[in-house]
């Protein structure tokens, strides 16, 4: 059924739960760390493996995490809580249980305004609880499916890693703009978390993972429809994808008079969803008290500390840098678009360099390489200092343009600070006079054509002996200092 | 009174299997062990809050610091099966699609 129809005929009901996987350290109950990418089962212990005697501790990072997550969502903090086990049997959690919250979140009762369009769509939030992660499955035989397989192996590296889990209370009244309220939300957790420095907000590393459930209520009546939960959806374009992929083919499956089914879909790559396991009822999970954790009981005068760590609103922020840098909405709009790319040109700017260059340095040369090493931006191991020491190294005239290209690709290349590069590289501009003043009349002597023209007036000539001396300086001359002196032996 | 099906039902949530036999024993049982705690419930009013914890302790936090070593072998070495530094089970869904 087209869109339009659908919104005409429906309103869509949303319903977002988003894990958030932190940056501490170590695990969420045992001092294993939480690097990514180790030997497989390297980063365990009795704990994380859930072996008999083992005694779990929280991580206080991670509840402080938790609780500047949740008073960043305008959450209430609860004064007392405590952890659940959730029961079930499937070999990514070595206990057989996962540590989770059930009816005592850490936060609740939270509201984030999510901007759409010009439009202020308000997003109510249910709960943070906190819980940690699982192990990562890989099957074998049958194609790598999970159906056909002979057998799994398992890596509990990740078990254990710290996991927060936020959950919207349903959101309504978001119509024809469903989809980008749910990705605009999205796109709010992940530069909360980033900003708030808690995670590293990678979606497509799975820092964020979101379970998009969608159900339409026809319009007039107030009866909620069935809803699909779609899991793991990994990407802010793929959460708007899903969101209207959902509402039109319920919607077709209601127009048809039919019923929709509720059940948990998974999201493929090319844009649809398929139907995935049914649900297993929440009281099936045997939630009871975990009795190895004792209750967190956060005193309001830490969480008042807390509070006063937290970061400016993204929103808010990117409106003021908008507005002390003076670009426009267009130029703003591409540094919004690369991913990283707002925090590290706002710290070159914080470490002196004008917006401008900062802007240019960050999207061309360094996005370019960037893109070249198939790495994020923020991943480049050069630093905004750096980057602002290049651009003042440009700016009083030691390097030109091009060696400054140089210096950062030594950067990049692991040689050092800038002014390390530049010396061991030599690639200082050359300012003894006498081998400029030789390399010019060299260039003269060698082009008598071209510094006939120059002599006659046309000055656009000047351009193939300035091109003359670069080559014969290496590249390490002052062009414009070039030409200048070319213009006056010609003059 | 709990039935001989709620019984069946939380043994497969266990994966637990019962005969026919234990499935009635165990609902007896069960059923003794329910009338106690609704003695106790009984017995405890508003003013008594529930207990999940014998020692009233809370906040019992540690520091976010790297404590390990590594020590995979050992901890592969009490595992049923193990290929490629991984645990190995056996096919998880059989039931299913």
């Amino acid at each position: 059924m087209p869109y339009d129809e659908v919104v005409a005929r429906f309103e869509p009901v949303l319903g977002l739960e988003v894990h958030v996987e932190l940056s501490t350290k170590s695990k969420m109950w045992c001092g294993c760390p939480t690097d990514f990418g180790g030997e497989p089962n390297s980063h365990v212990c009795p704990v994380c493996l859930g072996l008999p005697g083992s005694l779990p501790v929280v991580n206080r990072l991670a509840v402080e995490s938790a609780i500047r997550i949740g008073l960043s969502l305008n959450c209430d903090i609860a004064t007392w809580c405590r952890f659940a086990r959730k029961n079930y049997f499937y070999p990514d959690m070595p206990k057989d249980y996962q540590v989770s919250q059930y009816d005592e979140p850490l936060c609740f009762d939270g509201n984030v305004a999510v901007e759409v369009g010009g439009l202020t769509y308000q997003v109510p939030i249910e709960r943070v609880h906190m819980e940690e992660d699982a192990g990562k499955l890989t099957h074998v035989g049958g194609a790598g499916r999970i159906s056909g397989a002979d057998y799994s192996l398992i890596d509990y590296n990740r078990a254990g890693v710290p996991l927060m889990e936020i959950v919207t209370k349903t959101i309504h009244g978001t119509g024809a703009a469903a989809p980008e309220v749910a990705s605009g939300y999205m796109a709010f957790l992940r530069d909360m978390v980033r900003a708030l420095g808690v995670s590293h907000g990678r979606m497509e590393r799975g820092n964020l993972r979101c379970d998009v459930n969608v159900s339409l209520t026809p319009r007039g009546s107030s009866e909620l429809g069935t809803r699909s939960e779609t899991k793991n959806v990994n990407s802010l374009r793929a959460v708007a994808d899903a969101v209207r992929y959902e509402m039109m083919r319920q919607g077709a499956i209601l127009a048809a008079g039919g019923r929709v089914k509720q059940e948990t879909r998974h999201w493929n790559e090319g844009g649809y969803t398929t139907p995935g396991r049914s649900k297993e009822e929440a009281q099936d999970y045997r939630y009871f008290p975990e009795p190895d954790l004792v209750p967190v009981a956060p005193d309001p005068a830490w969480v008042d500390e807390l509070r006063a760590t937290l970061p400016e609103h993204p929103a808010l922020r990117r409106a003021r840098l908008a507005a002390d840098w003076g670009f426009t909405e267009r130029e703003f709009g591409d540094i919004l678009a690369i991913e990283g790319a707002l925090e590290l040109i706002a710290d070159t700017v914080a470490a002196g360099t004008t917006p401008a260059a900062a802007r240019k340095w960050w999207l061309t040369e360094l996005a370019r390489r960037a893109n070249e090493a198939g790495v994020a931006l923020d991943e480049l191991p050069i630093t905004p200092a750096q980057v602002a020491e290049v651009q003042a190294l440009l700016a009083d005239g030691a390097v030109n343009d091009k060696l400054a290209r140089q210096v950062i690709e030594g950067v990049l290349a692991g040689e050092g600070s800038p002014a390390e590069v530049v010396a061991s590289r030599g690639l200082a501009v050359v300012s003894d006079t006498e081998a400029l003043d030789a390399a010019v009349i060299a260039a003269i002597a060698a082009d008598p054509e071209a510094a006939a023209k120059v002599r006659d007036g046309k000055v656009a000539a000047a351009g193939a002996l300035i091109g003359a001396v670069m080559k014969n300086m290496r590249g390490q001359a002052d062009a414009a200092k070039v030409r200048e002196l070319i213009l006056a032996k010609l003059g | 009174m709990l039935t001989r099906s709620e019984v069946a039902k939380l043994a497969a949530l266990a994966r637990i299997e019962l005969s026919d036999a234990e499935l009635d024993e165990m609902a007896g049982q069960l059923d003794i062990i329910l009338g106690a705690v609704a003695a106790v419930s009984a017995v405890a009013t508003q003013d008594i809050p529930p207990t999940s914890h014998a020692v009233p302790l809370t906040n019992v936090m540690r520091d976010d610091v790297v404590n390990w070593q590594p020590r995979a072998a050992a901890m592969l070495a009490g595992a049923p099966d193990v290929e490629d530094d991984r645990f190995r089970v056996p096919h998880i869904l059989e039931e299913e699609q």
